[in-house]
Formats: C-alpha cells, structure tokens, sequence
C-alpha cells in the first residue's frame, strides 16, 4: 500500500515538475507547480512528518504559489505564452539541473559504498524534536532566515512604496 | 462494537468504519441536510429583519423550499462559456467544495470512546496536527475560487477571483495568529486534545488568560467572516459591482458546488471555533456541579455531547446570518487597511501577551 502511494505521488511529482519547466503558458506552469508540491506534502506523510506536510501546503500551495497566481491573472501573461528561450538561459538551465543531479547520484553511490546518511526519521521531524532543534542546535541559521526574510519584507516595501508627488505651487 | 467485529471479520469491519466511509456518512448524514436547511434558515431569518415574511410557500411554512430548491438547481442546463477554460472550469467548484468537506474528518462532534466508556468515538480521526490540517486545506479552497474566475474568461469573474485572493491571503494571516493562542493555552494541536484541555482546566478557552482569549476569538471571528467570503466582507461576488464576482459565468449545479462550498466553509469555521474557543463538546462550565443536570445523564453521554456542539455551531450559524442581515459591505481599501493595520498587529501583541503571561505566571 505504501509503496504504491509513493509510486504514484512520485511520479505525479516528477511528471507535473516537468509540465511547469516546459509548458509555454505560465499560469499552467504555476498551476502544474502546485500539484508538484502537494505530491510532495504527500511523500512527506508517508516520511512520517505531517507536520512538514502540513507546512508545505500552508505556505507553499496557500500563499507564495496563491501570490504567483495572482500576479500572472493580474498582467494576464498568460494569453500570450513565453516567448523562445534565449541560448544562456537553455545553457544555465541544463548546467544546474546537471549540477544538482551529479550530487544526487554521489549521494546515491556512497549510500550503496558504505558512506552512511542519516535519512530523515520520526525522531527528527516529529513536531517537538524538530522545534527542539530549531531552537537549540539550529537557532543561528533560524534566526538568520528570519532577518533575511524582514529585510526582504522592508525592501519590498520600499520598492513598492509611490514616489511622493510634489505639486507645482499655485502662485498667488 | 467488538461483537460487530467479530460478525464481520477483521477486514469487513475495517472498510465499514473507515474514514471515507466515516466522512460520507458525515457529509450526506449531517451535512448536506445541515446546509440546505441553513439556507432556509437565512432566507427566513433575512426576512425577519428585513420585515417580511421569507418562502412560506412549498410545504407548511416554506419547510421543503430547500427540496424545491435543489431539484431546479439540478435539472437546470449547465452552459459552459465557449471561450472558458473547459478543464479548469469544471475542476474550480469541486477544488473548493472538496477540501471542506475533507476538513469535517478531523472535526471533533462529540467525546471519544475512551472518554465515555466504551461505545462509539463521536468523531472521525484525530490527527495530532489537526489545527494546521484545518488551516492548510482550507487555504486550498481559494484555488476553486481563483481558476474559476480565471478560467471564465470573463472580466467580472476575473476581478472577483482577484479579490478573493488578495482578500483570503490577508485574512490567513490573523486568522493564523489567532489561532496559535489556543493552542499555546492547550499545549497540543490535536483538536480533540484541545478540548480535553479545556475540560480539564475547567474554563472555555474564551475567557482564559482574560482578555487575551477574547481578544483571539474575536480576532478569528472576524477573519473566518472574511476567509469565508460572507457579508460584510463579501467583495469577491459583490453584486452591485461584479455581478456575481467568481461566479457569474456558472449556472445550474456548478454554480450550486460554489455555493455549497461557501456554506460549508461557514459551518467548518464556526465548528473550529467552536472547538477552539467555546469547549467543543462539553457542557458549559464543565467544572461547576451544580450544572451537572445539563449533562442530561439519561442520554448516551456522546449524544450530549454531540447535542452540546450542535448548539453552539448553530449560534455561530445564527452569527453569520444576523452579519449579512446588519452590517453593509466593505470597500476594498477599508478591506485591506482592516486586515493590515488592526487585526494583524492585534494579533500579534495579543500572542505576544500570553507567551509572556505562560512564561511569567505559570
């Protein structure tokens, strides 16, 4: 049972990842987005962690992809479609993904040549371990996020904000 | 229950009682009726305040409206738009009816077995993340309402789509906040641990840690009223400007799915609350005993409970109806400025306050 869950979240995963990064029309791609990360919340329960789960639906699918929504309907990109990739934009895409899957398969060949990983159990993500950690182990990284994400709020602010207007002074 | 499981087998027995079933029986048992009769009820409260008398035509005093009611919405023809989206058209109602019907599982109606004695457990499951359950599907629901006015292709819809996101983002966020207090006052996310805590310290979570409860419920009130897109903050199908909002181009039983989407919202916002803040199912002042004669002793101690619950849901109901009945509409910048500058900040100082307050004092 469980190994059938996984197999078809993964591959719902997998498949609606590749629908965002190849489908021309954005808000498919956002919409196909939301579909990867709640098959993930998914592979996250049968981890053990709903609490993770739980987070990534609350923040991920609830706000920021309810935010990217928004502004794709607002400017109405979509009737459009994205226009042809320029060539450093298909060379940079390629040399990440080669990038990321050449650590993910060192991983995977150490794992089978004696190098242990610790994989994520209960006892980690449970939700009072985890806030223990957060707190104690991990609380300079934590609190850092915290600042960036401020400053990223006051500089988004600060762009946002109107040029005040001066209006030329009516002689009298 | 163990004769049963013994007559049926172990497996038998297993998909009889499983959630899913456990959740239709709920949805089609208790909520569905629940909410055709609500609609009643609005129509009939709306026309006592606004002195008049409200259906009173199909059945004795307009008793089957809802019946009546259900079958035109049924039988009506369903026109999708020839330059909509057809996928995403038809998949937006179920997006947003689905999440809050799955919501009812973790809903907690009456005591466990345990807490009565053997018997029935008078709710689905109980999850030990149960409140942010709640809070992440419900933030799914906004999905149906955004694709269904994008997805139209009609500028009304499209608006109203609009609204009701930058309207349900803003209000998630003191709803949140509001919400974390009672769990700081319980120690547990689990909604049936939460009000096993408040049996257990005797007071309902509204009037704990005075007023700071009060300032959460409040808090949470007014974000359910607007998370579930009712008056007075309504903007998403304000009529007088969008025609319908999100739904202008649905007829029939799409439009219908909307619509059970918004009343069933109403009814998992005011259960939480209920749940959160007023005790659940257990009796007012369950500490007191002199009121143990509201235990009504003579009952199955779960169908108290359950009886308990459905009566202060139907406040909350009663709440919602008296709003649309009194309050006008909202202007969308009042909207905002009301979201940002009050309940927000409010929010905050008041979790601030009873972090401090568990700190300090206890």
């Amino acid at each position: 049972m469980e190994v059938a869950v996984f197999a078809v979240f993964a591959l719902l995963a997998l498949g609606s990842a590749l629908v965002v990064v190849l489908h021309r029309n954005p808000i498919y791609s956002t919409m196909s987005l939301v579909v990867t990360l709640i098959s993930i919340a998914v592979l996250f329960v049968l981890l053990g962690a709903p609490f993770l789960a739980a987070l990534q639906v609350l923040v991920y699918t609830g706000a920021i992809l309810v935010l990217f929504l928004f502004v794709l309907m607002l400017l109405n990109v979509g009737a459009g479609g994205r226009g042809p990739d320029r060539l450093g934009q298909k060379i940079g895409a390629v040399g990440a993904s080669a990038a990321f899957g050449v650590v993910m398969l060192t991983l995977l060949w150490g794992r089978f040549h004696g190098f242990e990983l610790s994989p994520l159990t209960e006892e980690i993500v449970a939700l009072k371990p985890l806030a223990k950690q957060l707190m104690t182990t991990y609380l300079l990284p934590f609190e850092m996020v915290g600042l960036l994400l401020l400053a990223a709020v006051i500089a988004a602010t600060a762009l946002a904000k109107k040029p005040e207007v001066r209006l030329p002074r009516e002689k009298t | 229950m163990q004769e049963l499981r013994d007559i049926l087998g172990p497996t038998l027995f297993y998909y009889a009682f499983s959630p899913a079933i456990k959740i239709a029986v709920v949805v089609f048992v208790g909520v569905l009726p629940l909410i055709s009769y609500l609609v009643l009820a609005e129509r009939k409260i709306l026309g006592f305040i606004q002195v008049r008398t409200g259906p009173n035509r199909v059945g004795p005093w307009g008793l089957f409206q809802p019946i009546a009611d259900i079958m035109k919405l049924l039988v009506k023809e369903d026109v999708i738009p020839n330059k909509a989206v057809k996928w995403a058209f038809v998949l937006a109602p179920c997006l947003v009816v689905g999440p809050a019907f799955v919501i009812f599982a973790v809903i907690p109606f009456g005591p466990s077995a345990a807490q009565t004695g053997g018997g029935l457990d008078y709710f689905i499951t109980d999850v030990n993340i149960g409140v942010l359950f709640v809070v992440a599907l419900a933030t799914i629901g906004v999905y149906g309402i955004i694709i269904g006015g994008w997805s139209s292709n009609s500028k009304f819809s499209l608006l109203g789509g609009l609204r009701s996101a930058a309207q349900m983002i803003s209000y998630e966020v003191p709803q949140g906040f509001s919400l974390v207090i009672p769990l700081l006052m319980a120690g547990t996310m689990s909604l049936q641990g939460i009000v096993g805590a408040q049996l257990e310290q005797g007071r309902w979570f509204l009037f704990a840690f005075f007023p700071f409860g009060l300032i959460a419920f409040m808090i949470y009130l007014i974000a359910g009223v607007a998370e579930s897109n009712r008056n007075p903050f309504d903007l998403p199908e304000a009529e007088s400007e969008l025609v319908a909002g999100f739904h202008t181009e649905y007829t029939g039983m799409r439009f219908a799915l909307f619509f059970l989407g918004e009343y069933a919202n109403m009814i998992v916002i005011s259960a939480v609350a209920v749940t959160l803040f007023l005790g659940g199912w257990a009796r007012p002042f369950p500490n007191v005993e002199a009121l143990s004669f509201l235990d009504a002793s003579f009952l199955p101690a779960g169908l108290v409970g359950v009886l308990w619950f459905s009566l202060k849901l139907s406040v909350f109901l009663f709440v919602y109806i008296w709003f649309r009945g009194t309050f006008p509409r909202y202007r969308f910048d009042q909207l905002m400025d009301l979201g940002w500058k009050w309940l927000i900040p409010l929010s905050l100082v008041t979790l601030f306050a009873v972090g401090l307050w568990k700190v300090l004092l206890l």
